[in-house]
């Protein structure tokens, strides 16, 4: 929670992720750093294209790029990953939550009926 | 109850819970149907929901609020995109403002399965399964400030230890 994000940050995020291309480009990112020539050879699309990609997934700061030589390398930023896995975990307690309160309800059942499991 | 396992996928924004109940389907179905059950599991331990409006038929509209520890309300919304009764449930989830106009301009979707599985003494069972999938995630985020006042707080210790064996090349 180290990080807060403002709305407009969430929503930046969660638009960059939105896209199959965009979440492909940020996996191999996640492997190994890439350049935008390297990933473009991987789609069937126009380097222009690749490139944009790339530009909405560093304005959600889920990738950098940095110039290395005459390539420019895009680099995942696993403190942005971190953040959606984040949101993700805590959802998911709260369907921990939810499944142990419909446990409860059924439990109840039992004791009003006296014999558990009648049926 | 036991959990059975929940997945997820950070880049696909989605989540994957499967849970097993000691009860058939039509029963766990009930959970589902009847708002008076529903609101005692659907909001966070510390945000009980309301339901005003409830019916589980195909491009019905629920409306419910939960309240916060400080009398706050967060209204909230379903819309039932495809039912069958009592095996799956589709619908897509939002939060609205106070006059039940939704505030998200995309909502989750979650899909809900009850399948029957044998248990012990041949009883039978149920195997819930429910997929959220999140496009715009406002609603997640202001979930999930509710849940943190106090009941998922607990949950933070389980939760450091998925993040610690997740992404840990670069960290």
């Amino acid at each position: 929670m180290a990080d807060a994000l403002t709305d407009d940050d969430v929503d930046r995020l969660f638009h960059a992720l939105a896209d199959a291309t965009r979440r492909d480009i940020l996996s191999r990112t996640m492997r190994a750093d890439q350049s935008i020539t390297a990933l473009s050879r991987g789609y069937d699309m126009s380097f222009a294209a690749v490139q944009k990609h790339v530009t909405v997934l560093a304005d959600a700061g889920l990738v950098s790029k940095e110039r290395r030589g005459r390539e420019r390398l895009v680099r995942a930023v696993p403190a942005r990953v971190r953040r959606a896995r984040e949101l993700l975990s805590r959802y998911e307690s709260l369907w921990r939550e939810r499944a142990a309160g419909i446990e409860a309800i059924l439990a109840a059942d039992d004791s009003v009926r006296g014999t558990a499991r009648s049926t | 109850m036991t959990v059975i396992g929940s997945t997820q996928d950070p880049e696909a924004l989605t989540l994957t819970f499967v849970a097993e109940f000691d009860a058939p389907p039509t029963r766990v179905w009930k959970v589902w149907e009847d708002p008076r059950q529903l609101e005692r599991w659907w909001g966070p331990p510390s945000w009980p929901a309301t339901f005003d409006v409830h019916d589980l038929s195909a491009g019905r509209t629920s409306a419910y609020y939960m309240t916060g520890p400080n009398g706050d309300k967060a209204h909230g919304w379903w819309t039932v995109v495809a039912v069958d009764p009592p095996h799956r449930l589709e619908f897509d989830e939002g939060f609205s403002d106070d006059d039940g106009k939704p505030t998200d301009d995309a909502p989750a979707r979650v899909e809900v399965t009850l399948q029957p599985v044998s248990l012990a003494d041949d009883r039978e069972g149920t195997r819930m399964t429910t997929v959220n999938r999140f496009v715009s995630i406002e609603q997640l985020e202001q979930m999930m400030q509710m849940g943190m006042e106090e009941g998922m707080r607990l949950a933070m210790g389980q939760i450091d230890a998925v993040l610690a064996e997740g992404t840990t090349q670069h960290a």
